[in-house]
């Protein structure tokens, strides 16, 4: 399943999506959780409810609750007191699910996007050339498969000897 | 097939991720180098996040409204259904490192098989449990080829570590009267099916590092069957001493 089958953000719930917009990922703040791809429906049940599914980057990323939190206040302020929401398990969040302008607002923000397609295990590790997203050189290596947040992994760019973080591709 | 057993089998999952992850979260802070204590600590940090789904799922099968942090904190060392070999002692990052491999591989199998489980929040858990596992497999595997296939000193550490912890891999495809039910019912894999795969990815790795393969040892442990080594015990008072002394602590 690709982002682009989420579904589609017309009428009521687009107001919600623009709402779930603003809310930022507390562990890269230039990233919005729609921008992550951690939103995964915004729909009202027959009972008139509205419910938001939420899926976890990593089982065990600290920020899961806080975006929880972050999400309930936003709702609430825009007027969504008695939204649930619900957390998705499957199918398992992916690097893939990334919007294109959450790429480009991560290299911009100094961290290289993920390379896309990583159906193949052989992918995930980084065997495609990453660029910089200081000097845009492919001559990077890795220093560590873990970062700073569970999401990145840590490497040296070996033109302009910097060091950055990738995001993972899982 | 009774609720006990699919209640017995998802906790020898959530214990093993559990006691795993709290092992390796000794490590904070004391890891070789920087980049091990954070690859150390995030590996810990994605069992514990597994374990909480897991635990959260044993919970509800109960049905007696124990909560994840009931279920880690205020169990008993005997109703703890780990695999014996994750409650061992860290000992030096060789040990670890090896013992991490040797659960990774194993991991591998298992979560690759449950995703197909008949069980869908197994299937759903295992799934995500899977790609991480990958993660795992990969920083473990390299840093056994890299000490192994090191100095004199850092394999003579490393194979010293293999030989102590293999006795222990026997349990992982000994299966009992709560394995086979949940085979037959096609909720968990046959185990004896998945050990040519977990022995040749291991193989591979050995034999890379430079290291041998030690004779598989007659006795299986016992501890998914709630008999443990005596390590387990220390670790568990340590994990659980603070919620015992606050219960329903938060921050």
């Amino acid at each position: 399943m690709s982002v682009r089958e989420l579904p589609p953000r017309a009428g009521r719930a687009s107001e919600v999506w623009r709402v779930l917009e603003t809310v930022q990922d507390p562990e890269i703040p230039v990233l919005s959780i729609v921008d992550l791809g951690i939103v995964r429906h915004v729909r009202w049940k027959a009972d008139g409810v509205l419910y938001v599914g939420l899926t976890p980057t990593y089982s065990g990323c600290p920020a899961t609750e806080m975006i929880r939190a972050l999400v309930e206040r936003a709702l609430n302020r825009a007027g969504y007191q008695s939204a649930v929401i619900e957390e998705i398990l499957s199918p398992p969040w992916s690097s893939d699910w990334l919007s294109e302008e959450g790429r480009r607002k991560l290299s911009t923000f100094g961290i290289a996007p993920p390379a896309e397609a990583v159906g193949s295990p052989k992918r995930l590790f980084g065997s495609l050339p990453i660029a910089c997203p200081r000097c845009a050189s492919e001559e990077t290596e890795l220093i560590s498969e873990f970062g700073s947040t569970p999401c990145k992994a840590h490497y040296r760019c070996t033109a302009c000897l910097e060091p950055f973080d990738l995001f993972k591709c899982i | 097939m009774s609720d006990e057993t699919r209640l017995r089998y998802v906790l020898r999952l959530a214990d093993t991720s559990l006691v795993l992850g709290q092992r390796l979260a000794e490590w904070v802070g004391h890891a070789p180098a920087l980049e091990e204590d954070l690859g150390l600590a995030n590996t810990s940090l994605d069992l514990i996040g597994q374990t909480r789904f897991l635990l959260t799922y044993a919970g509800e099968i109960e049905g007696r409204g124990r909560s994840e942090d009931d279920l880690a904190y205020l169990r008993d060392q005997a109703e703890f259904l780990n695999l014996a070999l994750v409650e061992q002692p860290n000992g030096d990052f060789g040990q670890t490192i090896v013992r991490q491999m040797l659960v990774d591989a194993f991991q591998l199998k298992l979560y690759d098989a449950l995703q197909s489980s008949t069980d869908r929040r197994l299937a759903e858990i295992a799934a995500k449990a899977l790609k991480e596992t990958r993660y795992h497999f990969r920083y473990s595997a390299n840093w056994v080829i890299r000490l192994g296939d090191g100095t004199e000193e850092s394999h003579a550490r490393v194979q010293a570590a293999l030989d102590s912890l293999w006795r222990f891999t026997r349990e992982f495809f000994t299966a009992d009267e709560v394995d086979e039910a949940m085979a037959r019912k096609q909720v968990g894999p046959s185990l004896a099916q998945l050990q040519p795969g977990w022995s040749a990815r291991v193989d591979e790795v050995l034999h890379e590092a430079g290291l041998k393969r030690p004779a598989d040892a007659p006795y299986p442990w016992h501890g998914k069957r709630g008999q443990h080594s005596e390590h387990l015990g220390y670790l568990l008072a340590e994990m659980q001493s603070l919620h015992r002394a606050h219960p329903g602590a938060s921050w």
